[in-house]
């Protein structure tokens, strides 16, 4: 066990390293440069040559990748172009406004969606599974940021119960004045991750069922409660699996219902730096998220060997 | 209830599945007695109701699709056999299975020892340690070598004999009265079939149980059988003593499966087959069964379905020829 993690662990220095030259290069092939934004077109040709000769832009690209690397391997993400600041400082507030919203949503999204998908299960085409499975449907299918745009309509404007919008005074929520900023873009952020969990547990749950074990516990005459734990932890490791790519999805941040609540988040971030070419700003951020992407797979990884000893070897 | 009673007994027993495109009648009006100590074998072709009729004699088959009829005395307690819950107190504990394939039959997630720890602690009012304690004990009655490291093990480190063997230990870990293997040989190989073929006979004996054995194998059946119940289409269609049976079947079905067995076949003479195929169970002949392919067919064979009749020896036929006419049916 220890020497599958640790296997497992050592596999993920590689793929970091591919990810940050494929972030480099991605980056690399946006048109224009941050000369093209900080200056007019019309500046004089020295102007442009020594504002990129100061962010090393003159370099060749594979000298730009070894350099940037360097820093990397010290901490230093570099200085955002546009703000002049420590991309690290934006970068992390960013993803901590990111976190305050993707956490809770991720905890809703995944014990509703594993509850009502095993429920589903045990109801195989009576009322529970019909109902249950159209919610599940209709979580993964309504576009999200409309669904934002409806509760905000519904429980900011008319029932005038919640904040519209922004994080209140920000950070993590002590008073509840805080926690009802956060309460309709957790809602909305956990629909997806509830509807497809509920999906798949309700198939993996099903699937196991049908396996010819379950009969042997019947016949050893465990109680409900007992069969239950064999058939969830048959089921786990498919739906740790999903709920660490949603994990993921939901750290990266979400544009849309980012721009819907007013929420300073990583999508938001990440979108900005695109429209000023804020290339430190921009590789930085999508360096971080797949870290973090790739960590949460390893964390997922070595927990479905844990639950399923087939899986370690 | 009386140690001279049988230890199960079956009467008029069907089960039906509901299904949209009919239903189907896979097992009809069986009856038969257990008794204590004794190996009943169930002989039949796939989709014969054997393995159904032992499923539900344990309260297996899924209740919201399944009609079951008829009654289950166990221990001399009548039971309708649709009771599932009240089969369910006794199953595991007086009432035990195994299984045809048991990789799929074991939890793969669980070692071996939880599964067979958790059974004991179901019903038995012990810690965890002494089910453990008991659980090693089991593997070594099934002759597992080093029991206390195969405990800890997942079925997928095991070999198929012994993950049977293992299944086996799991079965008897309550000590029941009476055991239903469904197949347990099947999926094995060769060898390793007369090896647990003579295990169970050995514990059987050493432990006084009463087995139902079910299997489409004439040899496996001859090996451990005292009695043999023939079924075709869902109903017996012959029972008796395993030498009578073997040496002088009282139905052209049962002549016709030991007539095809490869085990007495010399090389040159061609093995006997029965022609055609076991017919839809939602599209029964109004008659006897077999009779679409039976070559002993009378025009009456064709009307009614003859009863399970006792012959002058005991020996149950529902061959009309053979109990009539005092046909040979070989």
């Amino acid at each position: 066990m220890w020497a599958f993690a640790l296997r497992r662990l050592l596999h993920t220095i590689p793929i970091l390293f591919g990810v940050s030259l494929i972030v480099f290069l991605l980056v690399q092939l946006m048109p224009g440069d941050a000369a093209d934004i900080l200056i007019p077109p019309e500046a004089p040709p020295d102007v442009r040559a020594a504002l990129r000769a100061a962010f090393g832009l003159d370099q060749p690209v594979y000298v730009q990748y070894a350099l940037w690397l360097r820093r990397l391997m010290v901490g230093d993400l570099g200085v955002s172009i546009f703000t002049n600041q420590p991309v690290a400082s934006e970068l992390f507030s960013a993803l901590g406004n990111t976190l305050l919203l993707a956490l809770p949503a991720a905890l809703l999204g995944f014990s509703l969606g594993v509850a009502l998908g095993m429920l589903a299960a045990f109801n195989r085409g009576r009322w529970p599974d019909r109902l249950f499975s159209a919610i599940a449907i209709a979580g993964v299918s309504l576009p999200h940021y409309w669904v934002g745009i409806v509760l905000v309509a519904v429980f900011a404007v008319i029932l005038n119960w919640l904040p519209a919008q922004g994080m209140g005074a920000g950070g993590v929520p002590t008073s509840w004045a805080q926690i009802q900023h956060l309460i309709l873009p957790v809602a909305t952020l956990s629909l997806i991750p509830m509807g497809v969990v509920s999906r798949l547990v309700r198939a993996n749950v099903l699937e196991t069922l049908s396996q010819e074990f379950v009969a042997t516990l019947h016949a050893k005459g465990l109680r409900p409660a007992r069969v239950l734990l064999h058939v969830t932890r048959n089921a786990a490791p498919a739906a740790l699996a999903l709920m660490g790519l949603q994990l993921g999805y939901l750290i990266g941040g979400s544009i849309l219902v980012e721009t819907v609540f007013n929420w300073p988040g990583s999508g938001g971030l990440m979108n900005l730096a695109i429209f000023r070419r804020d290339v430190p700003v921009l590789s930085a951020t999508i360096l971080v998220l797949a870290a973090i992407f790739v960590m949460i797979n390893l964390l997922v990884d070595i927990l479905q060997a844990v639950i399923d000893p087939r899986i370690r070897r | 209830m009386s140690e001279q009673g049988p230890a199960l007994s079956v009467h008029d027993l069907s089960v039906r599945f509901t299904a949209r495109e009919g239903d189907v009648t896979a097992v009809n009006g069986v009856s038969f007695d257990l008794a204590r100590g004794e190996v009943l074998g169930i002989l039949g072709e796939s989709g014969s109701g054997k393995s159904v009729t032992l499923r539900a004699l344990i309260g297996l088959l899924p209740p919201r699709r399944t009609v079951i009829g008829g009654t289950i005395a166990f221990d001399g307690r009548d039971m309708a056999a649709d009771q599932t819950t009240r089969l369910a107190e006794l199953r595991g504990r007086k009432i035990a299975m195994i299984f045809q394939e048991p990789m799929l039959a074991l939890d793969p997630v669980f070692t071996i020892g939880d599964q067979i720890a958790e059974a004991i602690v179901r019903h038995e009012a012990v810690s965890w340690a002494a089910a453990w304690a008991r659980a090693q004990e089991l593997l070594e009655l099934v002759q597992i070598p080093s029991a206390a490291r195969r405990l800890r093990n997942y079925p997928h480190e095991m070999s198929g004999g012994m993950r049977q063997r293992a299944m086996i230990a799991l079965a008897l870990s309550c000590r029941p009265e009476v055991l239903l293997a469904d197949e347990p040989t099947t999926a094995l190989d060769v060898t390793v079939q007369i090896q647990i073929v003579l295990l169970l006979r050995a514990l059987q004996r050493e432990l006084g149980m009463a087995v139902i054995f079910v299997t489409h194998d004439v040899g496996v059946a001859v090996e451990i059988a005292d009695r043999l119940a023939v079924m075709y289409s869902g109903r017996i269609v012959e029972a008796g003593t395993t030498a009578e049976v073997i040496a002088a079947p009282k139905h052209p079905y049962t002549a016709g499966l030991l007539g095809s067995s490869v085990r007495h076949a010399r090389k040159g003479v061609p093995l006997r087959t029965i022609p055609g195929l076991p017919p839809d169970l939602r599209r029964l002949p109004p008659g006897c069964s077999f009779a679409p392919r039976c070559g002993h067919m009378a025009m009456a064979c064709q009307q009614t379905m003859p009863a399970l009749t006792a012959l002058p020896d005991g020996h149950l036929s529902r061959c009309r020829r053979v109990v009539e006419e005092g046909l040979d049916p070989r």
